[in-house]
């Protein structure tokens, strides 16, 4: 363990209270907008419209039960949205789920085999492959989104659940590898190299004796990626319709008829956010990693 | 087991890594690099026409898009360089010891976790001049009211910027401050360096490749911002806060100008590695 060097000194009481309080102003200024976004999911289409803006209301969880409870036509007339027959607002919540889901099972999966490679056996062009790799990452997304959308149209798979989760698999793809290898970089190989002495298969020192090992950092990646995926926009815009799209894609696309149901969007906003907020307490100290490609470590 | 299985095999677990990019990114370019060559309305449904250069001169000698690219570069310079600002006294703000720091970092990072879309379209409520909560703390504040999207269009879609990526500049910081060695800084106190020399000699020197790698992936960041400007003002009022990356997507999917919007996104790519060149450049010099 590193000796931190956090700034420890006795304060007097007036610096004291003067620190608290700008840590507690600065945390308002922050939090604010979330929490005026959960608490406008509680309010009824008036209590949203008010001025000036409610701070105390009665509470209304009709805006949740409008959502999932409604049936089609109603959802459609309230939010705009064009849903398929037979399905209402909770395929977008489906649609979300089954591509992170996917997308990141593949981006794993083919992340950490390479990711593996790269940190044990450093094949020839390993470090032009790898920043090859992360270049990706730096294109704008619409430079890329273009080219895309007349390929996927061409080829069948504009507006497909497999079609969003290649293209985020590639979106992700730099994340993986690059967090994934300074996992590796991490653990002694020591038990790696007697097992290879003693004739173990290569594949069987992955994912027997190096895989174990990094599990907590494949659990912080998988964090990251679900956030990066979760909260994707622009691609799950060009690339769907209708019954594929995933939440960002429908939270966009509300209109109400006379003026937005506010309520109605915070509450859909406030659902999404939630898994990523637990997420990110369980997996905080890999934050840094994650958003740094792995290569800082957490505060 | 043959040998070639062991020569093979590092070989074998790159290829599916290898396999996604080039179908997904190094295809896709080429092929679009290709169209931009060509006159190519999607929707009309004709066969593309080849006409060279056509596409790219005609983006270089329109002024409109250079205005768009120097939109582009404000919002750019104006979030970046408010984001470092903030970023750096909250790090400084939490490299402090206290109760609570933990919990108040994280609640800090928070809105890095809002999906830009989210956050572009409920700042549109919060910014609202009728009902917005923005609006009536600046009111209580000043006494006067005040139209964010319509009269500071350009500042309201910046402050957003800046509410969800200070956080991000934080982190990295704060990361450096931690890694700076403690003793380092207990000497500095020994032999009481001035402040600005504590920060000159000791601090400076481990924090810079962080400060250095934060501002570099938020230019580029800010570079291709699209989701929080297409929910807050798509681009208006008029064209005030219409980014390039605003005008790529018109140029796209609502005009269908399909050649054209290649050739622009090739522009763009140019420019943005030339961008990150310089970047690198003027990084090694600050770093001698």
């Amino acid at each position: 363990m590193v000796e931190r060097s956090r700034i420890v000194r006795r304060r007097s009481p007036i610096k004291r209270a003067l620190l608290y309080i700008t840590v507690i102003l600065v945390c308002i200024v922050f939090v604010f907008p979330i929490f005026w976004m959960i608490a406008t999911a509680f309010k009824t289409r008036a209590q949203a419209f008010s001025w000036p803006p409610l701070f105390i209301w009665e509470p209304t969880t009709r805006n949740f039960i409008d959502i999932f409870l409604k049936r089609q036509t109603e959802i459609e007339a309230i939010t705009g949205w064009e849903l398929e027959l037979a399905t209402g607002a909770e395929i977008f919540f489906i649609n979300s789920m089954i591509v992170t889901f996917g997308s990141i099972v593949l981006a794993l999966l083919i992340g950490t085999l390479a990711a593996y490679s790269f940190s044990r056996y450093r094949p020839k062009g390993t470090d032009t492959l790898m920043f090859f790799i992360l270049s990706t990452r730096m294109l704008p997304g619409i430079v890329v989104a273009i080219p895309i959308y007349f390929f996927y149209r061409n080829i069948g798979l504009y507006s497909t659940h497999i079609g969003l989760i290649l293209l985020y698999t590639m979106f992700n793809l730099p994340f993986a590898v690059w967090m994934m290898k300074s996992f590796f970089d991490e653990i002694p190989r020591d038990i790696e190299q007697a097992a290879m002495v003693d004739g173990t298969k290569p594949i069987k020192l992955f994912y027997k004796i190096a895989l174990p090992q990094v599990i907590v950092g494949l659990a912080a990646t998988v964090g990251f990626l679900i956030i990066n995926v979760w909260n994707e926009f622009l691609f799950a815009l060009l690339l769907t319709e209708r019954s594929v799209r995933t939440v960002p894609v429908a939270i966009a696309s509300t209109r109400g008829e006379v003026g937005i149901n506010w309520g109605l969007i915070a509450a859909i906003e406030t659902l999404y956010v939630i898994p990523a907020i637990v997420l990110i307490f369980l997996l905080q100290k890999y934050l840094l990693r994650g958003m740094t490609f792995g290569t800082v470590r957490g505060v | 087991m043959p040998r070639y299985y062991y020569r093979s095999f590092p070989i074998l677990l790159i290829i599916p890594a290898l396999a996604v990019v080039f179908f997904l990114v190094i295809f896709p370019l080429f092929w679009a690099l290709g169209l931009s060559f060509y006159r190519y309305n999607v929707l009309r449904g004709e066969a593309p026409v080849f006409i060279g250069l056509d596409n790219y001169a005609r983006l270089l000698t329109n002024e409109v898009i250079w205005e768009r690219f120097v939109t582009t570069i404000t919002f750019v310079v104006s979030a970046v360089a408010l984001e470092f600002i903030l970023g750096f006294a909250l790090a400084l703000l939490f490299f402090q010891e206290f109760k609570g720091r933990r919990l108040a970092i994280t609640l800090v990072t928070m809105p890095l976790l809002i999906a830009p879309i989210a956050a572009g379209i409920f700042f549109k409520y919060i910014y609202d001049a009728t009902f917005g909560v923005f609006t009536y703390f600046i009111q209580l504040l000043t006494g006067i009211g005040v139209n964010m999207l319509k009269d500071y269009a350009m500042l309201s879609v910046v402050l957003l910027d800046a509410w969800q990526w200070t956080p991000f500049m934080m982190l990295f910081i704060l990361a450096g401050l931690e890694a700076v060695p403690k003793h380092l800084l207990e000497s500095a106190e020994v032999d009481r360096l001035s402040w600005i020399d504590k920060f000159r000699v000791v601090i400076w020197p481990t924090i810079r490749p962080l400060v250095m790698l934060a501002l570099l992936f938020r230019t580029m960041d800010a570079f291709r911002t699209f989701d929080t400007v297409f929910a807050l003002t798509e681009g208006g009022p008029g064209t005030q806060t219409e980014l390039i990356s605003i005008t790529l997507y018109r140029t796209a999917f609502k005009y269908f100008r399909t050649g054209e919007a290649c050739a622009l996104a090739f522009v763009i790519l140019v420019i943005v590695i030339l961008l990150t060149n310089l970047y690198l450049r003027m990084a090694r010099r600050v770093g001698e």
